[in-house]
C-alpha cells in the first residue's frame, strides 16, 4: 500500500507534468500562430479561426449577457442594501462600475466560455483522436497544433476580451436599471458617473485578465483533446476534466492577476 | 532495390515488447500484404513506418530515408510520397467528401481552384464516388467510407499507398470489389502498396508477397504459393483456421453443473 508521501510526490509529478505539457503546447501554438494570422498566414487557417470567433464569440454572446445582466442586478441590490444604511446608495455605481470592469466582466466570460467552447475543444480534439484524424492530420504532412490548436487558440485571444467587453456593458446597464428604479437615476446621467469613475488601468486589467483566460481555457480544453486515449467514453471523461479544469485554473489566475494589480496600484 | 526497408526493429510499450528484430522489405510496384493476427503487430508497425511512433532500435529506410531518425522536414517529405487509408477511414468528418480529397491539394500545391476540382472529381470517380461528392463522412455506408479514404489517400498521387485493414467490417461484395479496387490501382498507376489485413481470401486475391506476422516476427515472407506451401505450424494454423484455444464443450456443461448445484445447495 503506497504511503502518504508516496502519494503525494505522484500527484505532485502528475500535476507538474500536466503544468509542463500546458506549456510546450503553449509554446508550439505561439510558433505556429503565424499560419493562422491574415494576410501572412494560411488563408484556410484564418478561415478557420473566423470560423471559430464565430463560435466562440458570436454564439455566445446571449448567453454572457444574459449572465452580466443578472449578475449586474445581484450586485447592485446587494450593495444597495448595505450602503443605503450609511446613506452612500451612489457608490453602488462605483461598486458595478469598477467590479465588472476589473473582475466580473472578464470572470463570468471566462466561465461561459469554458463550459461551451473549452468542452467543445476538447470533445472534438478527443473524437478526432480515437477516429484517427489526428494521426491522418499527421501522415498528409500537416502539423495537428497547426491545423486544429492555432485557429481556435487565435479565436479564443479575439473572442473572449470582446465578450468581456459585452459583459461589462450589460452588467452595468443592469446596474443602470436597478439605480433608475430604486432612484430614478437617468440612464445618461448613470453612465456618465460611470465614466468618471472608471479608469483606463481599470479597462486594461480587465483585458489582460481576458487574454489570459482565453488562453486557459484553449489551451486546458484542446490539451484534455489531445490526452484521450482510448474509445467514446475517453472523449466525455475529457469534456468534463476540460471544464473543471479550465475552471478552476482561470479562478486561480483571477486571484494571481488581481493580486498583482492590487500591488501594483497601491504604489 | 527495396522502397521500404525495415531492419531489426524493436517496439516496446511499458516493458512489453510488440515487435521483436522485425526485417521486412517492400519492393516497388508491388501489393506487399502484413498478415497477421489481432494483436500480431500490424498496426503498430504500421504507425513505425508512418513515422507516428519512434522504436526502440531498429532502422526503417523509406525511398531511402531513414524515418526513425530524420528531420522533421525530411519526414514531412516522405509522408508527401505515402498515401494512407486508415482502418476507421479517418475521414474529416466537418468536411465534405470532395474537401476531404481537395485538403491536400489544396494545402501543399499551388494548382488553381478549378484543377484541384477537376483532380478531386477524377480520385472520387477511380474510387466510383463521383456522384457523392457533396456528402460528408457520416452520410456514408462503411464500404463508401474506405473508398472514400483511398480517393484522399491518391490525392497527391502518392509512390507508395499503405491500407490498414481495407476490408474489415465489410460484407463479402464490397470486400472484393475493394480488392479489386486495389488491383486496379497497381495495374494502372504502377503503385507500390503495403495492405495490412487479417482477412486471406483478400490478401491472396491482390498479394504479390505475403509477410505473414506473429507475436512481433515475421513468420514467412514469400509468394502466395509460397506462403500456401509452408510448413511452418503457426502459418498452417493461421490459414487453416484452427482455433488457439478450443472450447471445451464438456468442461462447459461440467462447470455449468456444479454453479447450478451450489446455487442449489444454497437456497
Amino acid at each position: 500500500m503506497p504511503n502518504l508521501l508516496e502519494t503525494a510526490g505522484r500527484g505532485t509529478l502528475d500535476r507538474l507534468g500536466y503544468v509542463g505539457s500546458l506549456n510546450i503546447q503553449l509554446w508550439a501554438t505561439l510558433r505556429g500562430m503565424r499560419t493562422a494570422l491574415p494576410f501572412i498566414g494560411n488563408r484556410h487557417r484564418w478561415r478557420a479561426a473566423v470560423h471559430q470567433m464565430l463560435e466562440i464569440g458570436v454564439d455566445a454572446l446571449p448567453m454572457v449577457a444574459l449572465l452580466a445582466v443578472c449578475s449586474g442586478f445581484i450586485l447592485a441590490m446587494q450593495g444597495a442594501s448595505e450602503l443605503r444604511r450609511f446613506g452612500a446608495l451612489h457608490y453602488v455605481i462605483d461598486l458595478v462600475a469598477v467590479g465588472f470592469t476589473r473582475e466580473l466582466g472578464p470572470l463570468l466570460t471566462a466561465i461561459a466560455v469554458s463550459g461551451r467552447s473549452g468542452s467543445a475543444f476538447a470533445a472534438e480534439i478527443g473524437t478526432m483522436k480515437v477516429t484517427e484524424e489526428i494521426d491522418a492530420l499527421k501522415v498528409m504532412a500537416f502539423e495537428p497544433v497547426e491545423f486544429v490548436l492555432a485557429p481556435k487558440y487565435l479565436a479564443a485571444l479575439v473572442a473572449v476580451p470582446c465578450l468581456s467587453i459585452v459583459s461589462n456593458f450589460f452588467g452595468i446597464l443592469a446596474g443602470g436599471l436597478f439605480m433608475f428604479f430604486s432612484t430614478r437615476l437617468g440612464l445618461l446621467l448613470y453612465f456618465h458617473y460611470v465614466l468618471t469613475s472608471i479608469e483606463l488601468r481599470d479597462v486594461l486589467a480587465g483585458l489582460i485578465k481576458a487574454l489570459a483566460f482565453a488562453t486557459i481555457i484553449a489551451h486546458v480544453g484542446c490539451l484534455e483533446g489531445f490526452r484521450v486515449r482510448g474509445g467514446p467514453e475517453a472523449v466525455g471523461r475529457s469534456t468534463t476534466m476540460a471544464v473543471v479544469r479550465s475552471t478552476f485554473l482561470v479562478i486561480v489566475a483571477d486571484a494571481i492577476f488581481t493580486t498583482i494589480f492590487y500591488f501594483v496600484g497601491k504604489t | 532495390m527495396s522502397i521500404i526497408s525495415v531492419r531489426d526493429l524493436v517496439v516496446e510499450y511499458d516493458g512489453r515488447r510488440v515487435l521483436n528484430g522485425l526485417n521486412l522489405d517492400v519492393e516497388p510496384g508491388q501489393i506487399t500484404v502484413l498478415l497477421g493476427g489481432s494483436g500480431s503487430g500490424k498496426s503498430t508497425l504500421l504507425r513505425q513506418v508512418l513515422g507516428l511512433e519512434r522504436p526502440k532500435s531498429g532502422s526503417i529506410s523509406i525511398k531511402g530515408t531513414e524515418v526513425t531518425s530524420c528531420s522533421k522536414a525530411e519526414l514531412t517529405k516522405v509522408r508527401r510520397s505515402i498515401g494512407v487509408a486508415f482502418q476507421s477511414a479517418a475521414l474529416f468528418n466537418s468536411l465534405s467528401l470532395e474537401e476531404n480529397v481537395a485538403l491536400n491539394l489544396r494545402e501543399h500545391t499551388a494548382l488553381a481552384p478549378t484543377i484541384i476540382d477537376l483532380i478531386v472529381w477524377m480520385k472520387l470517380a477511380v474510387v466510383g464516388l463521383a456522384d457523392f461528392g457533396k456528402l460528408h463522412p457520416q452520410e456514408l455506408s462503411g464500404g463508401m467510407k474506405k473508398r472514400a479514404a483511398v480517393a484522399r489517400a491518391l490525392a497527391l498521387d502518392p509512390e507508395i499507398l499503405v491500407l490498414d485493414e481495407p476490408s474489415a467490417g465489410l460484407d463479402p461484395i464490397v470486400a472484393a470489389e475493394l480488392d479489386e479496387l486495389i488491383l486496379f490501382l497497381k495495374e494502372t498507376f504502377q503503385i507500390t502498396a503495403l495492405v495490412i489485413t487479417h482477412e486471406l481470401p483478400s490478401a491472396f486475391r491482390i498479394a504479390d508477397r505475403i509477410a505473414m506476422l506473429f507475436n512481433g516476427q515475421l513468420l514467412a515472407v514469400g509468394t502466395k504459393d509460397e506462403i500456401q506451401a509452408s510448413q511452418h505450424p503457426r502459418v498452417r494454423q493461421f490459414l487453416n483456421r484452427v482455433p488457439e484455444n478450443p472450447v471445451h464443450a464438456p468442461a462447459v456443461a461440467a462447470y455449468f453443473e456444479r454453479y447450478v448445484q451450489n446455487q442449489e445447495a444454497n437456497s
